[in-house]
């Protein structure tokens, strides 16, 4: 196990040379994350990492996505999902024109998920969905739209789960193991690199999707990245977060008031 | 010595389990005394990643004692029980909150019991009691490793008393633990301290 001062040596290197900070992530996880890599790509000890690190711009690429969690699904929690349909989704239907963030979409099955559900709304036409991460390399896999295969049924039971009525398979085609979903769904997604730890706020939002991304994140820093939501968050618009995610720690929360048990939130101040 | 619901944990009972752990843990429950001074119960069961939130109301039935599913940061308490929410690795941070983390499975589980033991061990040392119950995975042989070398303390359900007893048995045979208990004697243990 790599030691707490080594962790710290580690995110001084990635901020000093390559501006990325590190340091109000979870504790736990990072370090979980670094051991891990230590043993995939086989480490002989912690100094060799470190050289690695500070001298190896292209392996800095490599172990900035792997120290962050990709992890991510289609129609994740199928009542969230519900919830947006039988409650947000409605509220949106008047807006000549709607405005969505995915922050931390990770490779993209959040925003697709989203798409559908504007689809079957009729709302995608005049709806733009904005989709940054801090990683580049996800972006590049989500805007091809191109999903493995072997999870489909699982998402399938999950769209159904969350309300849809169709099959699910009219919305993909499947080619050697993966799927494409159709063009017509990404037609109206704006992919982005963005930084929540540094970077600012960029548009007013109708609703934004983050979901299992604060959760890397210590209290200060959920704070902080909370208040950049709220100064991108219109009027009565939303703020989804993920299901063990909230904001009852933060300051922006007396504004706010909860969709009944799920995490979604309508900011009322 | 920590009151209830103040400060942090002296003691800190992780409990993993799988396949034929729920039914021990509804028989152990019931026997731990209230109030539990001084520790925090952690339980981390692998179940089905649909929203069995269920799981915490069934047990809540069978203790005084608060029984919460952790969200993101909650504070580890003395005095209340944690259970593991489904699809997210449990983990503890030195302020002394919990932290969550959907990374891949780990013994195609999530959560996994090597993690919040080995992140146990890290964070709260010889203060850990380890618990492996019945199941059908390694889960938690290694995580056993790390509470050891922190100086905490190991107890396995006895493998003849557990439904499944290949979780118990893993963990016995790669790491020496302290205690091999039966049901009654596992739920007398956490009233005894350390033993
Ligand atoms: C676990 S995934 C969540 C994906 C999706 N939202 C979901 O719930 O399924 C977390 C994502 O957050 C991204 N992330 C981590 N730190 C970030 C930061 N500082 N700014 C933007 N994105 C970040 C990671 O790159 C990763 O893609």
């Amino acid at each position: 196990m790599i030691a707490e001062y080594e962790v710290d040596l580690l995110l001084a290197d990635l901020q000093e040379l390559y501006g990325y900070d590190f340091t109000h992530y979870s504790r736990a996880s990072l370090k979980r994350r670094i051991n891990r890599l230590v043993s995939l790509d086989k480490f002989p000890s912690f100094a060799e990492l470190r050289y690695r690190v500070r001298s190896d711009g292209e392996y800095i690429k490599r172990f900035v996505q792997e120290l962050t969690v990709n992890v991510t699904e289609m129609f994740r929690d199928p009542l969230f999902y519900r919830t947006l349909r039988t409650s947000v989704i409605p509220s949106l239907l008047a807006k000549p024109f709607v405005r969505i963030w995915h922050a931390g979409c990770s490779t993209g099955e959040e925003v697709f998920s989203m798409a559908i559900l504007l689809k079957e709304a009729n709302l995608l036409h005049k709806t733009l969905l904005y989709a940054t991460d801090l990683n580049p390399d996800v972006l590049e896999s989500a805007r091809k739209g191109i999903f493995m295969m072997s999870p489909m049924k699982q998402y399938s039971e999950n769209y159904l789960l969350s309300g849809g009525t169709r099959d699910f398979s009219t919305y993909y085609t499947a080619q050697y193991g993966h799927v494409k979903f159709n063009e017509e769904l990404a037609e109206r997604m704006v992919f982005s690199t963005h930084n929540l730890v540094s970077d600012r706020s960029f548009n007013e939002f109708d609703l934004i999707m983050c979901r299992n991304v604060l959760i890397y994140f210590d209290k200060p820093l959920q704070n902080r990245v909370l208040n950049l939501f709220d100064e991108s968050l219109g009027p009565l618009s939303y703020l989804a977060l993920g299901s063990k995610e909230t904001l009852k720690f933060s300051n922006i929360e007396p504004k706010y008031k909860q969709i009944g048990t799920e995490k979604i939130w309508r900011k009322m101040g | 010595m920590a009151e209830n619901g103040v400060g942090r944990p002296e003691k800190l009972v992780v409990i993993g389990g799988s396949t034929g752990s729920i039914d021990v843990l509804l028989s152990v429950l019931p026997m731990v005394q209230v109030p539990l001074t001084g520790a925090a119960i952690v339980i981390v069961v692998h179940r089905k990643n649909t929203a069995d939130s269920a799981l915490s109301a069934v047990l809540a039935l069978r203790t005084s004692l608060p029984v919460h599913e952790v969200d993101d940061k909650d504070l580890v308490q003395p005095g209340h029980i944690y259970l593991a929410p489904a699809d997210y690795h449990l983990l503890f941070e030195h302020d002394g909150t919990f932290s969550l983390d959907d990374s891949e499975k780990i013994n195609y589980s999530r959560p996994s019991i090597d993690v919040t033991f080995e992140s146990a061990a890290d964070v709260y040392g010889p203060a850990v009691v380890g618990i492996i119950l019945s199941g059908a995975n390694a889960d938690g042989t290694e995580g056993f490793r790390a509470i050891k070398q922190a100086g905490g303390i190991l107890v396995a359900q006895r493998p003849d008393t557990a439904q499944v007893g290949y979780m118990p048995n893993q963990a016995i045979l790669h790491t020496p633990v302290d205690h091999i208990l039966s049901i009654e004697q596992i739920g007398a243990f956490i009233n005894g301290g350390k033993g």
